[in-house]
């Protein structure tokens, strides 16, 4: 797992300089530090799976051209709505007759471009918003709170929906749509972690060191939110999908023909007791990607958290 | 010149009814080169004078001066190159997620220190740790090494005065006395100068050379450790005091 054993002498080795008890180096210390965190996260059995799943996603996504039987946005209207199996459509075709396994390949790239560029966004912003309003206290807090609060009191989906209508259709502005209305729980986590966090002695410690708001927030606050952050991201990953998914519904996310998967969905809802297809397997994708992301959520949180180690 | 003097001293906590008054105009004179004990029983304000002379308490008014200067609302980088602080808890005062190496890292280039490597290597032999330690994290360590990796860290940027609050009360007795040979051990190498805190008659009978008693947030009595030995005190609760830990005096 560590390198292609080509010669297991030196690979013996490696592994020696990597499990040291007493690293010689800081270099060393922190590739030991990395080995430990893969070492655990691969004992954990589920995490690996949804590791495996979520790569298999990837992959299937880079490689789609290749691997795909037919053109995704080809419609052939005498050939619709064919069950799995049937005259080389491995997933059968769609109400205009395109192939929805070659859709569903080409759909990855575009969901998992939505789903990652969400989860760095919508966290990052959460993480700095209620970081700063946890430590800094006083207006400074109040003020960045009720900003938080009025984002929350919108439901999500129609907020997305003013901001994709004010910004313009399309993906980009989706991502930045679902962004904007997915921080504030985020903020919300990060400000209840700092609180707990900003009158501890280690803090109050490197304040008596000279250092500054800046560094105490990111340097020393930030990696105790970021596996609490993790759970809540891994778990509101099927959410932004399916709010992706919304939109394109509605003509404000992903312009058809792109084959997004939401929008595939939204597409095969219409024949879904007659042909059960067409939404099923879309749906079974998005199933498949959320699972994963949850099983690494957790696999993640054990790796990120040293003190788990010894358990 | 002492190395601190504080002068009417007033601390509180709080507004309006919730206001609490907890350190209530003290003053105090402690020479270079001193061991100064500050002992009273919990919430009479000691850990509080400590906590205000360092910055970490913002409610404060009266006049502390440290090396002869006078202390304003905001600490410099050159007080805190003065003045370092060890905390009560070992296991509260460490970052969870910092090795030991990056712990002292950090502070050594905080302050400004070129050789890095070095002084860790350095710091943690001062404080008899070897550098198998250095990559541990904090949860890797006993009670009594993370408490030697805090003073490691107070010691960083070559400070001249140490505040050490009950720096031994969180830990078990054998290794209490370790914690206090090895303060003794650095006050003789560097000349430091202690103000410690304590609630443990004999621990600051072993350290300290002159000792304050508060009560309520009040000194009421300054006596040098050979009267306290004596039970020669004035004030009915210093007798109290006293009497009350006479066994770990003697």
């Amino acid at each position: 797992m560590t390198q292609p054993t080509a010669k297991p002498q030196e690979t013996l080795g490696w592994r020696a300089w990597l499990t040291a008890d007493v690293p010689a180096s800081r270099a060393q210390a922190r590739a030991a530090a990395w080995f430990n965190g893969w070492l655990r996260f691969r004992s954990n059995t589920l995490a690996m799976v949804g590791l495996i799943i979520l790569l298999f996603i990837i992959l299937c996504a880079v490689f789609a051209p290749l691997l795909a039987t037919h053109d995704p946005f080809v419609q052939n209207l005498g050939n619709r709505l064919q069950p799995p199996g049937a005259d080389g459509h491995i997933f059968g075709t769609d109400s205009l007759g395109r192939d929805i396994y070659s859709r569903l390949l080409f759909g990855a790239r575009i969901s998992i471009y939505i789903v990652l560029l969400v989860a760095l966004v919508a966290p990052l912003l959460g993480l700095i918003v209620g970081t700063i309003a946890g430590y800094a206290g006083g207006w400074v807090d109040v003020t960045l709170m009720r900003f938080t609060d009025i984002f929350l009191a919108f439901p999500r989906l129609i907020l997305a929906l003013a901001f994709v209508a004010a910004l313009g259709a399309g993906i980009e502005n989706a991502v930045l749509a679902i962004s904007l209305t997915a921080w504030p729980p985020y903020a919300r986590i990060a400000r209840a972690e700092t609180l707990t966090i900003r009158n501890s002695d280690f803090i109050h410690a490197v304040r008596l060191q000279g250092a500054g708001p800046v560094r105490i927030i990111t340097r020393h606050i930030w990696p105790l939110c970021i596996s609490s952050l993790v759970i809540r991201v891994t778990l509101d990953m099927a959410g932004i999908i399916l709010t992706a998914a919304g939109l394109g519904f509605l003509g404000l996310g992903a312009q058809p023909p792109s084959p997004e998967w939401g929008a595939m969905i939204a597409e095969g809802r219409k024949y879904i007791l007659d042909y059960w297809w067409v939404a099923t397997i879309p749906g079974l994708a998005i199933f498949s990607i959320s699972l994963a992301f949850n099983l690494l959520g957790d696999g993640l949180r054990d790796v990120l958290d040293p003190k788990e180690a010894g358990r | 010149m002492s190395a601190i003097d504080i002068n009417a001293l007033n601390v509180w906590f709080g507004e309006g009814d919730d206001r609490n008054h907890a350190v209530k105009n003290v003053s105090l004179k402690i020479a270079k080169g001193e061991s100064f004990g500050l002992v009273g029983e919990s919430g009479s304000g000691k850990s509080t004078v400590l906590r205000t002379l360092v910055g970490l308490v913002d409610d404060w008014d009266g006049r502390m001066e440290v090396d002869g200067k006078v202390l304003g609302r905001k600490r410099d980088g050159a007080f805190y190159k003065t003045v370092q602080m060890v905390f009560q808890d070992p296991y509260a005062s460490l970052h969870p997620r910092m090795t030991v190496d990056q712990v002292l890292s950090e502070v050594l280039k905080l302050h400004g220190f070129k050789d890095v490597n070095d002084r860790v290597n350095r710091l943690l032999e001062q404080v008899g740790l070897g550098g198998g330690f250095r990559f541990r994290y904090p949860h890797q360590l006993s009670g009594g090494q993370r408490q030697r990796v805090a003073i490691a860290r107070a010691l960083a940027p070559e400070p001249r005065i140490l505040l050490l609050d009950e720096p031994t009360s969180a830990l078990d007795v054998s290794v209490q006395a370790e914690i206090l040979n090895l303060l003794t051990d650095l006050r003789a190498e560097f000349g430091l100068t202690y103000l410690m805190v304590s609630h443990d008659l004999g621990v600051i009978g072993h350290m300290c050379e002159r000792i304050a008693v508060m009560q309520f947030g009040e000194i009421v009595e300054e006596l040098d450790v050979e009267n306290m030995r004596k039970l020669s005190a004035t004030h009915a609760y210093t007798k109290h005091l006293l009497e009350s830990s006479l066994g770990s005096v003697r």
